[in-house]
Order: structure tokens, then sequence, then C-alpha cells
């Protein structure tokens, strides 16, 4: 199976906001690959692989970014963690939103034509949750979100993608090439059934970890540079942000002595009575 | 924050092994940190999940199932185990094969290391050193636990004391005299692999330390255990110099150790001057507290500078053993000065067992006495200084 997948880099969720005037200032970020799409490169390695160890590969997975040349450490590490290659497309974050990204990655697929397009559910930045749907959208091609496992079945040709919803499990099967992108039960031990590995078989929970061979082997896999003009996509925003701010600070909280003040504090300072 | 948390040579390729190590540790090791040291244990299973990250294998050859690298890259794993695992004995422990492969792998035949080195780097098989004994231990050359031959077999009596993960070893490389002409000295000396459940091989303590409590340390015990020849790591007297060999990429990387404790006992203690306070003001607002952290913070970066520049000559081969033995002891007295200061710091919270650098404290007392104690690194300095 032909699987592409796609990185986007974050700040360190961890990490202190800073504002800059009305925008984010994020010269001191330290930038790490969205976890759900850490996430999607796991699923797809499960996908391509056949449990044994050292395993052997069926298919190919390749990880696609867009952004600045420092996006090529996010792609190493994807490729450390053993996907085949990758593709950069030159970017500067403050120049994307998402329907250029869908439409890149349109352009990508259209050239590429991978059997299927792994994505994180929502990068944990801004959590848009948005890329997914509009590039299935844009290809024609039937979606899954937020998938909870993925099982190959009918000979490779579908998915049966397990969506967890509000009063259990939704199994959807959709039909290959599809745009499938993952929650983050994904990682769970059995949560990737490809066909070929035993029924039981289960992997260590989370993505797999880089060993400092994959490291070193991530050095010599290519990685493409392309352009969003070499690609043909339109680089006009369609969404601008016009500003940025804090949430506001949290007050320390009250004691109160009685229910009767409770109530008429929530009437007359919280005013919601 | 100016204080340079990585080593100046490290590479992308450092940064990205140095992330794997941080996400083990981070999640493996330090959520239980406290309870494994009140424990006395931590469990085997830690073992696997350490080779599944790619811990174990860093620095040995990938023929021999390592994942490759040199001391450079085995310094980086030493320093993210322990600063962001936040127990020293746990660290010490799941790397005591650091102190005990080499030896098989430097003196060993194919047929050994292929036998002896994948299990553990697996972490299907735990490996220990076992050196110092009752009666001798800086002096290396007084070792009497004896070896003799009989047949395709040496017969090994004699015990081993301060042994990490003793308890637990599946296979342990041992100093035996196989030489009874003791005036041969070190020259007696010859280095076996002892497999667990050989006859007459018992751990037969486990003992209690003032640190490193999360770490097994056992005194073991040989009596007439029949060792066969075919476990013997090179020629008969080639133990000494394998061992002195051995040595320098084991000071170094206690010394890295050191590093990251101090590193640990600094921060703890910048994060509690900040928070706590004391006549109406946080600690961090009084100047005596703030000039104690910079004194510390002064310690630890020349000593991360030199522990690195040495690290990058040794594995190029450049570094005298009187640098390395240098460095262990600036390492030591720094890390020893830097915990001190930390809980002094705390006051009584730093006396407290539930406080952490209260047990960096008692941690770091072993950094001068394990790997070569304090006064004989000035032995071998003043040998190379010539006085």
């Amino acid at each position: 199976m032909k699987i592409l997948v796609t990185a986007k880099r974050i700040p360190d969720p961890g990490q202190k906001i800073k504002l800059k005037g009305n925008a984010l200032d994020l010269s001191a970020a330290n930038w790490q690959l969205n976890q759900f799409d850490e996430y999607a490169v796991e699923a797809a390695l499960r996908l391509t692989e056949d449990g044994a160890a050292p395993a052997t590969r069926q298919g190919a997975v390749t990880v696609a970014s867009l952004g600045p040349a420092d996006v090529q450490q996010q792609l190493r590490s994807a490729l450390a963690m053993g996907a085949d290659k990758a593709i950069r497309v030159e970017a500067k974050d403050e120049e994307l939103d998402a329907v250029i990204v869908a439409k890149t990655l349109e352009k990508l697929v259209r050239r590429d034509q991978p059997d299927l397009v792994l994505m994180g559910k929502l990068a944990a930045d801004n959590e848009g949750n948005d890329v997914g749907q509009r590039l299935a959208a844009l290809l024609g091609w039937p979606q899954a979100t937020f998938a909870c496992s993925i099982q190959v079945v009918d000979g490779g040709k579908a998915l049966l993608v397990g969506r967890e919803v509000d009063n259990g499990v939704e199994i959807k099967k959709v039909r290959l090439p599809a745009v499938v992108t993952v929650d983050l039960r994904i990682i769970a031990p059995q949560a990737v059934k490809n066909g070929r590995t035993a029924a039981n078989f289960a992997y260590p929970e989370g993505p797999r970890y880089a060993s400092l061979k994959g490291i070193r082997a991530a050095k010599d896999k290519p990685i493409e540079a392309l352009t969003l003009s070499g690609l043909g996509v339109s680089t006009a925003l369609q969404v601008k942000t016009h500003g940025s701010e804090l949430p506001p600070a949290r007050q320390a909280g009250k004691k109160i002595a009685s229910v009767h003040e409770l109530v008429e504090k929530l009437r007359s300072e919280a005013k919601v009575l | 924050m100016a204080l340079p948390t990585t080593y100046s040579f490290e590479t992308e390729e450092h940064a990205d092994l140095r992330r794997q190590v941080r996400r083990f540790a981070e999640q493996q090791i330090a959520p239980h940190s406290h309870h494994w040291d009140e424990a006395e244990e931590f469990p085997r299973e830690l073992y696997r999940e350490a080779a599944a990250a790619g811990v174990l294998g860093v620095s040995y050859p990938p023929e021999l199932g390592g994942a490759g690298g040199d001391l450079t890259h085995g310094l980086v794993v030493a320093d993210a185990l322990v600063y962001h695992g936040r127990s020293v004995g746990t660290a010490g422990s799941l790397g005591s094969h650091a102190i005990s492969l080499p030896l098989i792998l430097n003196l060993g035949t194919t047929a050994q290391k292929e036998q002896h080195i994948p299990p553990v780097l697996r972490g299907e098989k735990i490996a220990a050193l076992a050196i110092t004994e009752p009666g001798a231990g800086s002096d290396v050359a007084s070792l009497s636990t004896s070896a003799v031959r009989d047949g395709d077999h040496y017969i090994v009596n004699g015990s081993k004391i301060f042994i990490t993960s003793g308890c637990r070893a599946d296979l342990v490389v041992v100093a035996v005299r196989t030489n009874p002409d003791r005036s041969l000295r070190h020259l007696g000396l010859t280095l076996l692999v002892i497999e667990r459940n050989t006859p007459g091989f018992v751990a037969s303590r486990k003992l209690k330390k003032t640190g490193w409590w999360s770490s097994d340390t056992a005194e073991l015990s040989f009596s007439d255990c029949r060792v066969p020849v075919a476990n013997r790591l090179g020629e008969e007297g080639s133990g000494f110099f394998a061992i002195i060999q051995n040595f320098a990429a084991e000071r170094l990387l206690l010394a890295a150790q050191c590093v990251a404790v101090a590193q640990l006992a600094y921060d703890e203690s910048v994060a509690y001057a900040k928070t706590r306070e004391a006549f109406g003001k946080t600690l961090s607002g009084f100047q005596v507290t703030r000039h104690k952290l910079a004194d510390m913070a002064t310690r630890i970066v020349p000593i991360r500078s030199l522990v690195g520049d040495l690290a990058m000559r040794l594995a190029r081969g450049q570094a005298s053993m009187a640098e390395v033995a240098m460095a262990k002891n600036a390492a030591t007295d720094m890390c020893s000065f830097v915990c001190d200061q930390a809980v002094q710091l705390h006051g009584g919270m730093g006396y407290m067992r539930e406080t952490l650098v209260e047990r960096l404290d008692r941690d770091a007392r072993l950094f001068p006495i394990g790997a070569g104690t304090r006064e004989i690194m000035n032995e071998i300095i003043a040998r190379a200084e010539g006085y």
C-alpha cells in the first residue's frame, strides 16, 4: 500500500505562549512534529509492515510537510521512525491557510497517486481540523475522520475505520483510495490490522521510538523540495489572522461561607442567575 | 535560561537521540523514580522497554544488535536518562551493561560476542561487572578470587562485593586470579563470563546503601563454581589491562552523570527559590540566594565543557587516562558541591525523603568512590605528571 502522511510542525505545546503586539511571538518556539501526525506516521508504518522483527515492508510511506527549511528536522524524525521518503513544500507559516494546504496536498496526491492519505485529525497548535476534510472533497475521495482503529479488508481494496462517537464506536467502510484522519487511540497496541500480521499481534503502545540506527538511516533518505508556484497553487490567503490575544489571567478563587452567599455572588458578580 | 543543557559536540543526530531518550525517561522512569527508590528495586521489564526505545544499544555495533554510535552518543544517553528520568539508581542499574559488555566486545571471540551481547541489548538478559572484593578494591592487583584449571573448566572460589545489578544479573564478567603465583600481581588476572544458575555461584546478599536505592547492589559468592574454559575472555593474564582500558569510558560516563545530577539539583533549586517565600518575598528575592545559585551554575558549566571535550577526544583515541581522572575528580567535586548547596537552599525540606535534592545528595556521594576513588584518580594524575 502506498501511503501519503502529512506532517505539520507546531510549537511545543508545553511552552508558554508569548505575544508580540497582537501577534504570536514564535521566535523562541521549540518546534516539534504535531503529535497527531506522529500517530499517523505510526499507523502508516503499521499498515505496511508484517509485524516480524526486523519487519519486512510492503508498500511505501511518504511524509509531506509545508514549511520553511527547518521543517526538515521534523521530516527527518518521521524518516527516522521508518518512513521511506519525504516531501517539503517551501512556505512560510504565515503565508498558509487550510485552503492553500489542502490544495497543495491535492496536487501532491494527483501527482503521486497514493492509495491512502493518512493525517492527524488536527494540528495541536490552532486545532483547525479541516484540512483532511477539504482534501477529501477536492479529490472526490471517501473520508473517515478521527480514526481510532483501521483494518484492511477486501484484499486491500477497502478499510474498516473505527471512530469513537458518543455512544460507542462507529465503523465506517471506505473504499481506497481514501483520506483518513487519526485520533490518539490509533496508537493503541491492536488498533491497526493490515491483514498480514497475526490476529492477536500487538505493537508497543504509542508511536515508535527512532533508534540511533534509524536516525542515521534517515540522513540518507530523500527529501524532495517543491514550491507552491511550482505545483501551481494559488497563494492568495482566504483566511486572514487579524490578531491574537491571551485568555484573561485566571483569578484567585474565593471562599464562600454559606449557600446564601454563593447564590448572592452568582447573581451579583458572576451574573449567571 | 542561559545554562547549556546539551554538549557542544551535539549534532542534529545527537539531538534526535536525546529527544528519544528524553521521551523514554520522562514517560517510563520519572513518574516512578521516587517509588522505585523507596522500594529499592525497579521492574525488570524496564530493560526490555529501554531496548525497544533504542536506549540500550547505543554505542554498540549494529551487527551485534546495537544501534551504532560512539562514546559521544553514550554520553548523550547517560545525560538524558539521568536528567529526565530523575533516578540515578535506575539509570545506573539499567546501564550496568555499559561497564561489562565492552570487555566482551574488546576481548571476546566472535562466538562469545554473538552469544552474550545481543540478548543484553534486547533487554532479555542483564549484564554486570564484578571486580571489587571484600579484601581488595582500588588495589586491583591484590584480588584473590581464584580460578583453578580442571580440564575444560575453571573452579572458581572467592567473593565479590558492591556489584551493580549483581542480584539480577544473568551474566557477570568476573575478574579472577588464574595463576596461583601471587607475586605476579596484576599479571595473574583473567576475566571470565559467569552465568546465572552456574552451580556454586550465588548472589549472597543485597546490600543496603547510602544512595542509589533503586539500583540492586550485591555481594556475590563463588564456591567450587565450575566455569567452562570457553567462557574465558582473552588469554589468561589479560584481565588487568582490559579492565584498565575499560575504565576510561566508565569514568567519563560517570562524570557525565555528575553533570546531569548537578543540573537537576540546580534546576530544582531555582524552581524552589522562585516560589518559596520567607520574610515577605521569595528566596530568589534575596541576594544571598541568587549568588548561591549563580555559584552552582558557574561550577556546572565548565565541567560540562570539559566532559564533552574529553568525550570527543576519547572517541578519537586522543585523551590520556590522567585527563579522564582529572575530569572525574572535577566532576564529582562539582556534583557534591552543587547537591550540598541544593539541600541547604531547600532548608528543612531539603532534609526530607520526599524531596528530590535530598535523594540526589545521597546519590552523589557514590561518585567520588565508584569507578576508581578520588585518591586513585590523583595517583594516576601524579604518575602521569611525573612526581
